[in-house]
């Protein structure tokens, strides 16, 4: 069982999570001049790193807010959680080192006081510089 | 579903015809209970109001002043007397309030709220009827839920006066610390059955002695 630490809620069961697939795959420009090959390709084809990917989790039992998640899929190693929108962390570690709760929006509450200190571990994006990642496609 | 509009004899309508979706459980839930242990009751026909809107925006503050605030982060609680607004989301809330300040017994909480939203955005939607109200208290409360939910419950961690959404017995429901042995559960109403009987056999071993 992943514990996924919730930008909104902290660490949580990965069971009140849904994941929401590949992250940064934008819509296409025009879709009315892409080929049946390029929408296709759009639609379905989806990249399969072996090491870091960045993917869409929705706590959907919590504050039903989505969130991008940078995750090793080898090892599980949760390496950054920032929100949507927001460019991919780079893979070799220059996130902040915000207890991985990299929130800008204004209501979008990190751990601050407001907050239950539910968390038993944090993911910690300290580590990221500590691995090597093999870094596949990077979108 | 709940009235959506109230008709004009509202305090006429019989009231007696209304079924809580605990209900056929009623006697179950007494007779489960463990005096001075652990205790489990249905609260039935909370009202209880969706809320959608930014709390720094100007329709924000405006119901903030309805309902005596808009809770500002995971698990905090605002409100002022019988009215609670339990926080969901960064921009959903949960208000909680007695069965009385529903429009359709004559309440005007949720068209004062309506109308302190106005037409900005977000909204106000009647929600009565989408969830019911378990109170489990006692000593043993915190034993029972902790078989079914993986949040810290240790009073050093989990305070009174906190609400959080998760899971207890594996569906979604929202857990409100209301005392210090004392929780409120509110699952969907069509969970109750469920989290219900669930509560029953998770409570039952406190109804015999300790075995040593």
């Amino acid at each position: 069982m992943l514990l996924i630490s919730c930008p909104n809620c902290g660490s949580r069961d990965e069971t009140e999570f849904h994941y929401g697939g590949q992250a940064h795959v934008a819509y296409p420009e025009n879709p009315n001049e892409l080929t049946d090959r390029e929408w296709a390709e759009y639609l379905f084809y989806r990249d399969n790193t072996k090491g870091a990917f960045a993917e869409r989790w929705l706590h959907s039992t919590g504050c039903r807010q989505w969130f991008n998640m940078l995750r090793d899929t080898v090892t599980y190693e949760i390496q950054a959680i920032y929100p949507m929108g927001s460019p991919r962390p780079d893979a070799a570690g220059k996130v902040t080192a915000d207890t991985g709760t990299a929130s800008t929006a204004a209501d979008s509450t990190t751990t601050g006081s407001a907050s239950p200190d539910i968390s038993g571990t944090s993911s910690s994006p300290t580590s990221i510089s500590s691995t090597t990642a093999p870094e596949g496609a990077t979108p | 579903m709940a009235e959506t509009a109230a008709p004009a004899n509202s305090a006429q309508k019989n009231l007696s015809l209304r079924v809580s979706p605990a209900a056929p459980l009623g006697a179950a839930f007494e007779a489960g209970s463990v005096r001075g242990v652990v205790e489990l009751r249905e609260v039935p026909f909370l009202t209880m109001v969706g809320l959608r809107v930014n709390r720094n925006s100007g329709a924000g503050q405006r119901v903030a002043s309805v309902t005596g605030g808009l809770p500002a982060g995971c698990g905090s609680v605002s409100g002022t007397g019988d009215t609670s607004v339990l926080w969901l989301g960064p921009e959903e809330f949960l208000v909680v309030a007695p069965t009385e300040a529903h429009e359709s017994l004559g309440g005007d909480l949720i068209q004062a709220l309506r109308e302190a939203l106005g037409g900005d955005a977000g909204q106000v939607v009647d929600l009565s009827a989408n969830r019911t109200t378990f109170e489990l208290s006692g000593p043993r409360a915190r034993a029972v839920l902790e078989k079914g939910c993986s949040l810290d419950l240790h009073p050093s961690v989990l305070q009174a006066g906190t609400a959080l959404s998760t899971e207890i017995g594996n569906i979604p429901a929202v857990l409100w610390k209301t005392g210090d042995e004392s929780f409120r559960i509110f699952p969907r109403a069509s969970f109750a059955d469920f989290l219900g009987r669930w509560l029953l056999d998770a409570m039952r071993e406190y109804a015999s002695p300790e075995v040593p």
